[in-house]
């Protein structure tokens, strides 16, 4: 009985199509929520993204890579408020600014102090800042605790991962799917013959991690390539594009329109840690976050009406030095603008406590200081916006209570 | 259930007695440890290398191993790397016949000449992941080229970051084989010294504040490399040193850069201490007072990271998971770490306690294998010739392996959780099933352009499936083995292959 009910919750319920909005019928909401999480791995200088260019600190600490107030002449940054620009380089996500569907929650970061990329990378990923023995990521236990999945096994591909590998912070009891969307994704694999397929599937039909991989990925590989088959031949038309965040990012929303059981998806870029000649306006940072800034736009713009429920949190695992370093660069930081845009949002809007600059100001003399546990910005968005109750918020974020604050209107 | 279980186990193997082997190889006694040593010593079994253990012994074999200059390389193999011409080159002749055309002298390049340059130099890395597949495939030494991959992913560089793709190969072949068997001290300053570690880690900038350059560029203080030399080569991020070490650090490494191509070089290393960038005065670093003395500052606090029991820990540490388990037995970990520092770093030493050990004997298909490994001892057990590599490079890439293509210093990881994924796993059996058919261009010529799986023409034999179960009988569990029995003939070298217990090690 129990290896009947397996096989059919996972292997056997996702060999049948379920039809859009399956999840959302048994949720019973009136169509389903999304986030998308971006992780910035390597530390963003999130200095540089959303600048303080209303305070003079920060031009002192960066006599050649700050960017250039929003009056300037050149390589201006662009005005949000009084006291914030963005970086020219990410204009694309201008037009989500003035919609108001674009914010930045300044100075968050982690109550823990390591500068160590990888422990702090995975606090994020495993929502226990200083707790490295945590199995699970918070997006797993996130996946559980969606109004719906008890529903109901998720299905094979309520959470997905672009790349090659699980992230820690999908990593856990629910079944989630990963897929990496470059050009070669949907090539024809020899598991697509159903002779080699039937004989795997006998070898592989295991309730142990292996044989749930091998089923969850069989499920997902039928699921997500049909769409992709169709989406390459029409947006490709035949001839491989480039595999740039734009790229993937259209390829994602392509997914996530056609399959209604995208509920939560990750993907991560590199390529952030600047200790050497980072540039101001144009430069290695610029040309970092140009692709980045036109892939979140072209994934907003690609999910059309879905961008209405959709919720996408851009996050590094901590910040930049306030000063540059002796090659026109940055080390590693603290606090750092955690990005957040999507229909659902109250943007137009910097949010959090903003400590400055001033010397006496920074943390360990300097670093930003983190004024917001970057738990409080994640639970402020996802409560809200994927209708959490404050029991399921402490099954996500253990050991954690969060003050009130104004973050929490950040979804209307 | 646990009586179930119990009864199932005991059904399982009396079924085990009934089913037929589709080989009639005996079995002699010992054959599942030998694949066991040959599956953590070396890149998993060749029926060569089952031979060989077979007639002279277990304890022989790991002896034999741990000195790899007394095993002989085959001559053909020998030739074949031979043919490699950028292997050879020092770094400083790779900047000059490869690297972008040198300012101040002439013109400098246009774009398209630089693209140009570029495209000439991709030579470098794939003449490198050639030869590290050859000999991953045909060296006897397979311990020595083990521990390459091991050292190679712990110092960690990156070929595309800047000038690193010209370095590739120079940096394995002259600051990791050199030692990976040798003192880690040795090894650590190697990778210290190396123009690819100086460049990665940005520490050939790392100056003096308000010391210039060569073209007269502002420096200064860089922390890059000195805090992933302590959090990841040396003392592990909980070692105890603080963000005050991490700059004393810094400060002492300042000066220690690249030679300038057009100068005369002391050596050919492509090493210079620029003592005009060095911060002078004394410094403290992790509680000892450490004297002004230029570049003999540094080697003073590698050789103190070398000796600190943190590092031994780290390091045994971190070699008990790659050979033995992914959470290994902290007995284990301390009588490493205890050897490590007895023997002066004597990694020898530490891999030679390891391998005695019972709990290294006991660990049998403990590890999931890596992308990097499983791809390797695929076409070792299948006795697959291979020429063109270029298959099995694009299918570590795909599998999220890509060698010489890791961003970060920290490595690829070497665990199931790291690489078991629902992607990998199609993955993994589709190319099991693609190198089984034949139908991977792996006798092709190389060819280094084009897409990696040309149009497959089935030019090369399909994989026997007889010898290969007989090669790996003893690892063959009894639920493959049923799978085998009704699969169809031509799908049995594929299941072996792909099976689960191949995924292992």
């Amino acid at each position: 009985m129990r290896r009947r009910d397996f096989l059919l919750g996972s292997a056997g319920a996702a060999l049948i199509p379920l039809g859009n909005g399956a999840w959302a019928a048994s949720a019973g909401n009136s169509g389903p929520s999304r986030l998308v999480v971006v992780m910035l791995r390597g530390a963003v200088d999130g200095l540089n993204v959303v600048v303080p260019y209303g305070e003079d600190a920060y031009y002192a600490a960066r006599p050649t890579i700050a960017v250039p107030k929003p009056d300037a002449a050149e390589g201006a940054a662009v005005a949000l408020d009084g006291h914030f620009a963005l970086h020219p380089a990410l204009n694309a996500l201008m037009p989500l600014w003035q919609t108001k569907q674009l914010a930045f929650i300044h100075a968050a970061g982690s109550p823990d102090p390591t500068r160590s990329h990888f422990d702090a990378q995975l606090f994020i990923e495993n929502g226990t800042p200083g707790r490295r023995v945590t199995a699970d990521g918070w997006m797993n236990r996130l996946l559980a605790s969606l109004p719906g999945a008890a529903n109901g096994v998720p299905g094979p591909t309520s959470a997905l991962a672009i790349g090659a590998n699980l992230p820690q912070i999908l990593k856990g009891r629910l079944p989630v799917a990963n897929l990496p969307l470059g050009p070669a994704a949907a090539n024809k694999l020899a598991i697509d013959r159903p002779e080699v397929a039937q004989a795997f599937d006998r070898l592989y039909d295991t309730d142990d991690p292996i044989g749930r991989a091998y089923r969850q990925g069989r499920a997902a590989r039928t699921e997500l390539i049909a769409g992709l088959n169709s989406e390459q031949q029409m947006a490709d038309n035949g001839a491989p594009l480039p595999n740039t965040f734009p790229t993937q990012a259209a390829r994602l929303a392509g997914l996530i329109t056609r399959d209604r059981n995208i509920r939560l998806a990750f993907v991560s870029l590199g390529g952030w840690d600047t200790h050497v000649r980072q540039g101001s306006h144009s430069g290695q940072l610029a040309d970092r976050l140009r692709p980045l800034g036109q892939g979140l736009a072209a994934l907003a713009q690609g999910l059309g009406k879905d961008w209405a429920d959709t919720v996408v949190i851009v996050i590094s695992e901590f910040g930049r030095t306030a000063r540059e370093n002796g090659d026109a660069g940055t080390d590693h930081g603290h606090g750092n603008a955690l990005w957040v845009l999507g229909g659902p949002v109250r943007g137009g809007r910097v949010y959090g406590e903003w400590p400055g600059l001033a010397p006496a100001a920074l943390y360990e003399g300097r670093d930003l200081a983190a004024t917001t546990d970057y738990r409080a910005a994640l639970a402020a968005v996802i409560a809200r916006h994927l209708r959490l109750s404050d029991r399921a918020l402490t099954q996500i974020f253990p050991d954690f209570a969060p003050a009130r604050s104004d973050i929490d209107g950040i979804i209307a | 259930m646990l009586r179930r279980s119990l009864l199932a186990t005991a059904a399982a193997s009396l079924a085990s007695l009934a089913l037929p082997r589709l080989s009639g190889a005996a079995e002699p006694p010992g054959d599942r440890q030998i694949l066991h040593v040959l599956d953590r010593l070396a890149f998993g079994p060749t029926q060569e290398d089952l031979a060989h253990v077979r007639s002279v012994g277990i304890e022989r074999y790991i002896a034999e191993q741990l000195n790899p200059k007394t095993i002989p390389e085959p001559p053909e193999l020998a030739a074949r790397l031979a043919e490699l011409e950028t292997l050879s080159l020092d770094p400083i002749e790779l900047f000059l016949r490869y690297g972008p055309a040198l300012p101040g002298i002439g013109m400098k390049p246009s774009p398209e000449e630089a693209k140009a340059r570029r495209e000439t130099a991709r030579i470098i890395v794939q003449e490198a992941a050639r030869a590290r597949v050859l000999r991953a495939r045909y060296s006897p030494r397979q311990l020595e080229q083990v521990m390459v991959d091991f050292w190679f992913n712990h110092f960690n560089v990156f070929a595309l970051k800047g000038l690193d793709h010209l370095w590739i190969g120079a940096y394995e072949a002259s600051a990791i084989r050199p030692h990976a068997l040798g003192r880690f001290g040795d090894l650590l300053l190697a990778t210290a010294r190396h123009p690819a570690m100086l460049f990665y880690l940005d520490n050939w900038e790392n100056s003096a504040p308000g010391s210039k350059m060569p073209f007269g560029r502002e420096a200064g203080i860089n922390e890059n490399y000195a805090r992933e030399l302590m959090e990841l080569h040396t003392l592990g991020v909980d070692g105890g040193y603080t963000q005050a070490d991490v700059v004393a650090l810094a400060e002492i490494l300042t000066g220690w850069g690249l030679a300038r191509p057009r100068m005369p070089p002391p050596d050919r290393s492509g090493f210079y201490f620029d003592p005009s960038r060095h911060q002078w005065g004394k410094k403290e670093f992790l509680g000892r007072e450490i004297a002004p003395g230029g570049v003999a500052e540094g080697v003073e606090a590698l050789d103190m990271l070398a000796k600190s029991p943190a590092t031994a820990r780290h390091i045994a540490g971190k070699l008990a998971r790659y050979f033995v388990a992914d959470a290994p037995p902290r007995a284990l970990v301390e009588r490493l770490s205890a050897r490590f520092q007895e023997s002066d770093g004597d990694i020898a030493a530490v891999l030679q306690t390891l391998f005695a050990s019972r709990e290294f004997h006991d660990s049998t298909a403990a590890k999931y294998k890596s992308p990097y490994r499983y791809v390797l001892s695929a076409v070792r057990a299948a006795g697959v010739p291979v020429n063109n590599p270029r298959p099995l490079l694009g299918t570590m890439a795909r599998l999220g392996q890509p060698l010489y293509f890791c961003a970060t210093p920290d490595g690829y990881k070497d665990s199931e959780d790291a690489w078991l994924s629902p992607d990998a796993t199609v993955m993994r059996v589709s190319f099991a099933t693609a190198l089984a058919s034949g139908r991977l261009p792996l006798q092709a010529k190389p060819a280094p352009e084009g897409p990696v799986v040309a149009a497959a023409a089935a030019t090369a034999e399909p994989v026997d499936a007889a010898p290969l179960d007989s090669l790996l009988a003893p690892a063959i569990s009894e639920r493959t083995r049923a799978a085998l029995a009704a699969a169809p003939v031509e799908l049995r070298a594929a299941l072996i292959l792909g099976s689960p217990d191949f995924m292992r090690r």
